[in-house]
């Protein structure tokens, strides 16, 4: 029993150094103002301030719309996946992007969207013109949901590849249409995935922050602009602290909405 | 057992290389001394040539270390454990320093070479007497435009950016107290103003411009200028310089109602291990030859009057690098606010940012 108390060790430690420490300081930090005095005035600023709620609320809405945009375009690529003959070769490709550093990404959809880009010499090849696509919401949306379709693709294959084909034949010999299969076999099966892949690509996205001023122009605003703003310019490390505590706070919402159910979604 | 012991060395020796990089990191940069002059400079921003003549001058050994950002250096330095021997800090950034004690005073009997400076860049207001800087370089906020887009005449003035015909056409500077600035100076204010309802004047003024704002980016604006993304820009003069060289159909203009100048500066900190050097390395860069040479290298305009006068006619003469008196009568520089306020500029100009058209 003591030997197996003893394998904890490293976890906790590490858990400890790279997870809680971190966190633990980010909160510390949150409740210093500039003249590093202990202060609740961050995060009675933060509650009372307009820009910064609206900002929040601007951060949720764009992440939400990501999230469902991203969905609508995993759920069906990750279903066709199971179905193909070689889909790890298939899903391989899928992930490859992710391989890539992000800012590289990013600066590639600058040299297709700008106005002597690929798609606008194209668009022109073809009569219609030549566009502004740098610097709109389409293009921002376009480009963030690019990033993250691997991670929401990845667990909802997962969970689609490990229904039991057993279910879907007994459903098939019962008598029931392929919809109904669908919808009351596959899709409530696929549902631990579908929430792991909106944990995945939701959080992510309320910080989103290089995108918003390289493809975005910074016409989008979300709580990364602050908080990079407030460490990197106003050097006001107890506001930028506390924006990330509500970060921090909104990953644990979203957990908890998310994680909920997820017991009755069991396979067993 | 010998997985659980793997593991736990395992955490043991990163936590072991963490401390070690650290260390070694600090070793590079506080094992100098003696024979060596440590400089810390922005990047690419001195004639390596040149650094190679100090070293044969004098036999001193250099190392040169780079920053991207004023901020950053002060966090650097603030933290200590550091012995830059020359530091290129910005103007409002060397009144923050000496507030914060971290400057060495000038012993201006050891700058000799000091008279080489025009008078008019002396004995500014973030340094009277020039107690603790020497300007390196100086600069301008302005104006790019694309002639093929856009007529001179019509982006002489901050105020002619409100034009509708720049509609979606204009990219700003990613900066709270650059935008404010060109704001504050259409409506007649100072730059440094920390009244709160003059501000929030400015910040009005500014959501006016929103309909013409493309972009509010940083280093971004150079490459979507250069091919041709927007018609006007505002930026430096040292950006502007940059682009020009690469597209000839940008023109720079610096407002003649007034703009920003801004000066870098060569301090020594008060962490200096060796002053003696660094009195040295100030002097051979202001010595009017090289001076010329380094400013030919870097591009920016030089505030060494013998220096300039070596320099090629058509580069002094150049209103765009080199304004008339007329128009440098009416720069501002920037003054180190109160944080309290500098916070105040930043949520004003995020407000802004989020304001949409």
């Amino acid at each position: 029993m003591r030997q197996k108390a003893l394998f904890i060790v490293p976890y906790a430690l590490w858990i400890v150094l790279f997870v809680i420490a971190p966190l633990a300081l980010i909160f510390y930090q949150s409740f210093f103002d500039l003249n590093s005095h202990f202060t609740l005035a961050n995060y009675q600023d933060y509650l009372t301030s307009a820009t910064y709620l609206k900002m929040t609320l601007n951060s949720v809405w764009y992440a939400a719309l990501i999230t469902v945009v991203t969905l609508v375009i995993s759920y069906p690529t990750a279903y066709v996946l199971t179905q193909l003959e070689n889909r790890q070769f298939w899903l391989l490709i899928v992930i490859l992007p992710t391989w890539i550093n992000l800012l590289l990404k990013t600066y590639a959809f600058i040299g297709l969207f700008s106005r002597t880009g690929s798609v606008n010499q194209f668009l022109q090849f073809m009569g219609l013109g030549s566009h502004q696509l740098l610097f709109t919401d389409a293009s921002f949306m376009f480009v963030a949901a690019y990033i993250e379709i691997p991670f929401m693709v990845l667990p909802i294959f997962n969970a689609l590849i490990e229904i039991n084909p057993s279910l879907l034949n007994a459903s098939k010999d019962l008598g029931a249409t392929s919809w109904q299969t669908f919808r009351r076999i596959v899709l409530p099966l696929s549902m631990p995935g579908v929430k792991a892949g909106i944990q995945a690509v939701f959080i992510p996205s309320l910080s989103l922050f290089m995108i918003t001023r390289l493809i975005g122009g910074n016409r989008v605003i979300t709580l990364g602009t602050a908080i990079e703003e407030h460490f990197l310019t106003t050097q006001n490390w107890g506001m930028g602290s506390t924006i990330g505590v509500v970060l921090i706070l909104a990953m644990f919402i979203v957990m908890f909405i998310t994680g909920d159910s997820r017991e009755k979604g069991g396979r067993h | 057992m010998k997985k659980l012991w793997g593991a736990l060395l395992g955490i043991i020796a990163l936590c072991c290389l963490l401390a070690l990089g650290d260390y070694l990191m600090n070793r590079q940069s506080n094992g100098t001394g003696g024979r060596t002059l440590t400089v810390y400079n922005w990047g690419d921003y001195i004639d390596p040539a040149l650094i190679k003549k100090f070293e044969r001058q004098t036999g001193y050994h250099v190392d040169y270390e780079t920053f991207d950002s004023n901020e950053s250096m002060l966090t650097k330095i603030r933290q200590g454990g550091t012995n830059y021997d020359v530091v290129v800090p910005s103007e409002y950034t060397v009144q923050r320093m000496k507030k914060e004690h971290l400057l060495a005073p000038l012993d201006h009997r050891k700058l000799t070479n000091f008279h080489y400076i025009d008078q008019r860049f002396l004995n500014k207001d973030f340094d009277p007497g020039n107690k603790y800087s020497v300007p390196y370089f100086w600069g301008t906020l302005g104006i790019i435009y694309n002639d093929q887009k856009v007529a001179g005449q019509d982006v002489q003035h901050w105020s002619q950016l409100w034009n509708p015909q720049f509609k979606n056409n204009l990219l700003l500077i990613d900066s709270a107290r650059d935008v404010f600035a060109m704001a504050l100076i259409t409506q007649g204010d100072s730059v440094n103003t920390t009244n709160y309802s003059k501000l929030k004047q400015a910040q009005h003024h500014l959501q006016a411009l929103t309909p013409n704002v493309k972009a509010i980016i940083a280093d971004e604006m150079k490459m979507y200028m250069e091919q041709d993304e927007a018609a006007v820009g505002v930026t430096y003069s040292g950006d502007a310089r940059e682009m020009m060289s690469v597209n000839h159909h940008l023109h720079y203009v610096v407002p003649s109602e007034g703009s920003n100048i801004w000066f870098d500066n060569m301090v020594i900190p008060k962490s200096a291990k060796n002053k003696q050097a660094a009195y040295q390395f100030i002097n051979f860069m202001l010595q009017p030859e090289n001076a010329a040479k380094n400013a030919e290298y870097v591009g920016y305009a030089t505030p060494n009057k013998a220096a300039k006068k070596l320099l090629p006619k058509s580069v002094t003469a150049d209103q765009q690098f080199y304004p008339p008196e007329s128009t440098m009568k009416h720069l501002q520089t920037y003054k180190d606010l109160p944080r309290r306020v500098l916070g105040e500029y930043n949520d004003l100009f995020l407000e802004f940012k989020m304001f949409r058209r």
